[in-house]
């Protein structure tokens, strides 16, 4: 035990450098994740058959196939089509379309919660359907969603580690790097591990806080992994 | 010369710093029909629940037929294969048709086969009156009938006695009548019945023996005549009082509603 | 190479990804059924370290747990990485479906069971004829999900050098220099299992659906 924990404070830095990162992908992905995620639920709501359609499919085709898959397409292939991305900048549109996919059912889920009569009532003082959903929808369905979205952001902590697959210097990356250092990968990944065990728990706690500020008693929707 | 099947013997139950059971000693003898009534939350239920071990009470003797059932080792889930227990919200496996919720005890408890237990079980819906029921899921049936197949559920295991813990509280009034029917006529084949109700009026006709409870004591037990009209203790007289003030009001105001309208 | 010869190269990678699967999800069901029962009905200390086995599963990156199994495997006893691979994506799927049964397992509720030893069942009777039953259909719908994300997460184990369907991918699109095709091929067969193991859950559901309830 002793000679763990030398070890792991030995490698402390390299490997909060590593963690800086794991949580830079996990913060830019889940705000692009709201960003590309919230329209793609009010347009699968209220966008009828042609951008309803389109938001559908991105919802069906990003939860369909796997992260890693998305993330190569980015990476790898898009320069193909003439679009060449570093390294960082493709895992955060990888990470961020990803979690927009999931994080849009829940946000549909919350806003079909609210129900189509709110949205007769704007329109029946005069609101147009933009303004309904913005003034009227919305706000009532992003606190209805907190409870069931707060396990996304843990959700994509774990998920930003494929990144080290295309060798994004995160936490996964730094492991890797002190494995080869030290000839002792079960040390190193074990010590990765605990940090990212660290993190989820800090991330589950800050979450509990923004549920227990923002609930709406009695109120609640399901969640599932993703 | 009467055969007691069960023997309750200074039983108390305690919950937290309450004491819901107090002392209480009670005999049942084969074939009786034994009615608890009382205000609710004085223990009735509970002493049932003591009764087939789904609680366990803190001191004091229980002796179904010769056997101390609340000896130490006894096995519980023997003993309880020959308590029949009906509940208040029936409680029947939703998984389940009126026939497997019938047929689950006697086959998976008891060891009986598959052709026996069918033709048990199917004598058991016969007797509460729901052989054309026997393919349905719960989900399919109305609260009435689900007690009913909960009665024949509990009878499949030939019981010594069968406990029946408000058993009619959970339904709709127009469905009260076809329960109490079956239970009046297990009590008439012999049956050995302890019931918790409310319903005086099954307590009156049925019951061969009453026993008032309150506040976790049996204030006083005796045949109906007794109870009903000469009831010696005060605490029992209001009991009874109350409850068919209520009734009774109900009623006087239906006849006074009626009476408005014609005016 | 053409189109075709692309795609039936990286398409002989389902075997694997299915195999991957196929481990992974009936080991994390079996594990995650026991666990369940074990954090339900184990006493204190087993509910506990159950709870605790939970928690950390569920906070770590399937990855992570990958590498270190796949180190400790490779450095004692001669495993391949394929069981590596299978074998923590079954423990990480454990974890999520022992959540998933024991939420199905409380939601059947203590008034079935109160029934079921009211009739003289004993404990493992009560679980085997009347918990699970109910408590595995409640479960198909989330577990559905589950074995989605398990399918998913078999291109994981590209990682550690299994030949499925994404290291076939990657292997062939840098051949061809076609990275794009070879990896949308790729994203369009993990799109047919999913679809195929959702479709197949749907009509399990519909099967063994309890009329009326």
């Amino acid at each position: 035990m002793g000679e763990w924990l030398q070890f792991f404070f030995k490698y402390l830095p390299v490997l909060l450098e590593g963690t800086l990162i794991t949580l830079k992908l996990t913060a830019v992905g889940l705000g692009l994740g709201i960003a590309v995620g919230l329209p793609a639920a009010v347009a699968r709501v209220y966008g009828g058959k042609w951008i309803g359609g389109i938001a559908s499919a991105y919802i069906g085709l990003f939860r369909g196939t796997p992260a890693l898959v998305q993330l190569f397409i980015i990476y790898f292939g898009l320069p193909d089509a003439g679009l060449t991305l570093s390294r960082m900048t493709a895992a955060y549109i990888a990470l961020g379309l990803n979690s927009g996919a999931y994080q849009a059912e829940y946000f549909r889920g919350a806003i079909q919660a609210i129900g189509s009569g709110q949205m007769k009532a704007a329109r029946a003082i005069g609101m147009t359907r933009l303004q309904a959903v913005r003034y009227i929808i919305l706000p009532q369905a992003l606190r209805l969603v907190i409870p069931a979205w707060s396990n996304k952001p843990i959700s994509l902590l774990k998920t930003s580690a494929i990144a080290f697959l295309i060798s994004v210097p995160d936490l996964m990356t730094e492991a890797k790097f002190v494995a080869s250092k030290t000839y002792n990968p079960i040390a190193s990944y074990f010590a990765v591990a605990v940090v990212y065990l660290v993190l989820a728990f800090i991330v589950n706690w800050l979450m509990g806080l923004l549920e227990s500020k923002t609930a709406i008693p009695g109120l609640k929707l399901g969640s599932t992994r993703t | 010369m009467t055969n007691t099947i069960l023997r309750i013997q200074n039983v108390s139950k305690i919950y937290g710093d309450t004491e819901v059971l107090k002392d209480i000693s009670l005999e049942v003898n084969e074939g009786d029909t034994v009615v608890l009534i009382g205000p609710s939350g004085t223990g009735k239920s509970t002493l049932l629940r003591c009764i087939n071990l789904l609680s366990s009470s803190d001191s004091g003797q229980i002796w179904l037929d010769d056997q101390e059932i609340t000896a130490a080792g006894v096995n519980h889930d023997h003993v309880r294969q020959h308590i029949g227990m009906v509940f208040q919200d029936f409680l029947l496996f939703n998984h389940l048709t009126a026939l497997d919720n019938v047929m689950v005890g006697p086959v998976k408890v008891l060891g009986m086969s598959k052709e026996e237990a069918h033709k048990k079980a199917m004598w058991e819906l016969e007797r509460v009156g729901l052989v054309d029921r026997a393919g349905h899921y719960p989900g399919q049936l109305s609260g009435g009938q689900k007690q009913r197949v909960a009665i024949a559920r509990a009878l499949a295991m030939d019981p010594r006695i069968m406990l029946f813990d408000e058993p009619t509280s959970a339904l709709d009034p127009e469905l009260i009548g076809e329960v109490l029917e079956v239970m009046e006529k297990l009590s008439r084949e012999g049956m050995t019945m302890v019931v918790v109700t409310h319903e005086m009026g099954f307590a009156r006709e049925v019951a061969d023996r009453i026993v008032f409870m309150e506040k976790g004591v049996v204030v006083e037990e005796g045949p109906p005549e007794d109870l009903f009209y000469r009831p010696k203790f005060e605490r029992t007289r209001e009991f009874l009082w109350k409850i068919t003030e209520l009734y009774g009001k109900h009623d006087q105001d239906g006849e006074q509603d009626a009476a408005s309208v014609e005016d | 190479m053409a189109l075709w010869d692309i795609f039936v190269y990286i398409l002989t990678g389902v075997g694997i990804t299915v195999a991957v699967t196929l481990v992974a999800l009936p080991m994390g069901l079996v594990l995650g059924v026991l666990f369940s029962l074990v954090r339900i009905y184990g006493g204190k200390v087993f509910s506990c370290l159950a709870g605790v086995y939970s928690t950390v599963m569920r906070g770590l990156p399937p990855i992570v747990l990958l590498f270190i199994l796949y180190f400790i495997i490779a450095g004692s006893i001669n495993l391949s990485p394929f069981w590596a691979g299978s074998l923590s994506l079954g423990i990480i799927s454990s974890a999520y479906q022992m959540e998933i049964f024991r939420g199905a397992v409380l939601s059947v509720g203590g008034g079935q069971e109160m029934a079921a030893r009211a009739l003289g069942m004993s404990r493992i009777q009560t679980i085997q004829n009347i918990i699970l039953p109910q408590a595995l259909r409640l479960a198909i719908p989330p577990w559905s999900n589950e074995a989605a994300t398990v399918v998913k997460d078999s291109s994981l184990v590209y990682a550690i050098g299994v030949a499925e369907v994404l290291r076939r991918a990657q292997f062939v699109g840098a051949r061809t220099f076609k990275p794009l095709m070879a990896f949308t091929i790729a994203a369009m067969i993990y799109f047919g299992l999913v679809f195929l193991v959702s479709h197949a859950l749907a009509i399990l559901e519909r099967k063994t659906r309890i009329p009326a309830f």
